[in-house]
C-alpha cells in the first residue's frame, strides 16, 4: 500500500504555524514593553 | 563594548532599535517567504515541500544562535559583572525557546512527506529536542531564582552557570549529522560554499535576515521590558521604605 499526499497541506500547516506563531511573539513582546514602561513612568510620576 | 553596558545609553540606542528591527524583519521576513513560496522553484527531489526550508532553516538557527548568545552573556556576566549582559541572557530565552519549538514542528511538518515519519530519535532531532528542554529548564531556573515575580537585577548565578554548561549542546546539533547516520540531511550551507542551487539558497538567506531582525527586536523589546519592570519596582521600593521611615518619625 503507497500513501499520497497533497504537499501543498504540509507546507501550509507549517507555514500557518510558523508565520502565527512569530507573529504572535511579536504582538506580545512589543505590548509587553509598551505596558512595562507605562508602569515605569507612573511609578516615577506617583 | 563596555560602553553598551550602560543602561542609559542602552536605552537611547533601543528605542529607535526596536521599532526598526521589528518593521524590518516582519517586512524581509515577508517577502523572503512569499518568494519562497509564490516564485521559488520546487525541489526535483522533494517537491513542494521544500518550501517549508525558508521558514525551518532560519528557526534552526536562531534556536542555536540565541543559545549561543545566552552563553555569552552569561559568561560577559560571571567574569565582567556586565549589568547589561545578564538582563539580554534573560531576554533571549523566551524568543530562544518559541524559534527551537517552531523548528521542531515544521520539521516534524516536513518530516512526514519527505521521511515518511513524523519523528525520529536521531542525533540531530533529539538534541534539537534536548536545546528546547535547556530553554526551559533555564527560564524555569531564572523564575525560581526570583522568586516568581521577576525582582531582582539581572540573572541569577545559577542560571548563568546552566547557560555556559547548555552551551555543549550546540556544537553537539551542528556535528550530529556528520557524527551520526542520520535521516536528516547533512549541512546544505557551510562556510564560503552551499551545496543549494541560487533559486533556493537566495530566498532562503533573506529569510534568515528577515527572522534575525525579528529575533533581534523581540531581544530589544524584552530587554526594555525587563528594564522598565527593575526600575518601577525600585522606585516602589525606596518609596516604601520612605514612607515607612516617615511613619517611625511620628
Amino acid at each position: 500500500m503507497t500513501e499520497t499526499f497533497d504537499q501543498w497541506q504540509f507546507v501550509i500547516a507549517a507555514y500557518a504555524i510558523g508565520g502565527g506563531v512569530t507573529l504572535g511573539l511579536v504582538a506580545w513582546s512589543w505590548l509587553s514593553m509598551r505596558r512595562a514602561e507605562r508602569r515605569r513612568d507612573r511609578a516615577r510620576e506617583s | 563594548m563596555h560602553g553598551f553596558a550602560n543602561p542609559a545609553r542602552f536605552l537611547r540606542i533601543a528605542r529607535w532599535a526596536t521599532p526598526l528591527c521589528l518593521l524590518l524583519g516582519l517586512l524581509i521576513a515577508g517577502a523572503a517567504l512569499a518568494w519562497g513560496v509564490f516564485i521559488a522553484p520546487a525541489d526535483a527531489l522533494q517537491g513542494d515541500t521544500v518550501r517549508i526550508v525558508y521558514l525551518h532553516v532560519p528557526t534552526a538557527w536562531l534556536g542555536m544562535a540565541g543559545w549561543s548568545s545566552i552563553a555569552i552573556a552569561s559568561f560577559a556576566e560571571i567574569v565582567w559583572r556586565h549589568p547589561l549582559a545578564g538582563i539580554a541572557a534573560r531576554a533571549v530565552a523566551l524568543p530562544g525557546a518559541v524559534f527551537t519549538a517552531v523548528c521542531l514542528l515544521t520539521g516534524s511538518i516536513w518530516g512526514r512527506p519527505a521521511w515518511g515519519t513524523w519523528w525520529v530519535w536521531d542525533g540531530r532531532l533529539t538534541s534539537m529536542l534536548v536545546l528546547l528542554f535547556l530553554y526551559c529548564g533555564y527560564m524555569a531556573l531564572e523564575a525560581a531564582a526570583r522568586g516568581g515575580n521577576g525582582a531582582g537585577q539581572g540573572q541569577s548565578r545559577m542560571a548563568a552557570i546552566f547557560g555556559l554548561v547548555g552551551a555543549v549542546n550546540i556544537p553537539v546539533i551542528h556535528y550530529s549529522v556528520v557524527w551520526w547516520n542520520s535521516l536528516h540531511q547533512p549541512p546544505s550551507i557551510t562556510m564560503g560554499k552551499s551545496a543549494m542551487a541560487g533559486a533556493f539558497l537566495w530566498p532562503l538567506l533573506v529569510a534568515v535576515l528577515g527572522f534575525s531582525l525579528i529575533f533581534g527586536g523581540v531581544v530589544l523589546a524584552r530587554m526594555r521590558a525587563i528594564l522598565a519592570d527593575e526600575q518601577a519596582e525600585a522606585r516602589l521600593r525606596r518609596k516604601a521604605l520612605r514612607a515607612s521611615a516617615d511613619e517611625g518619625e511620628w
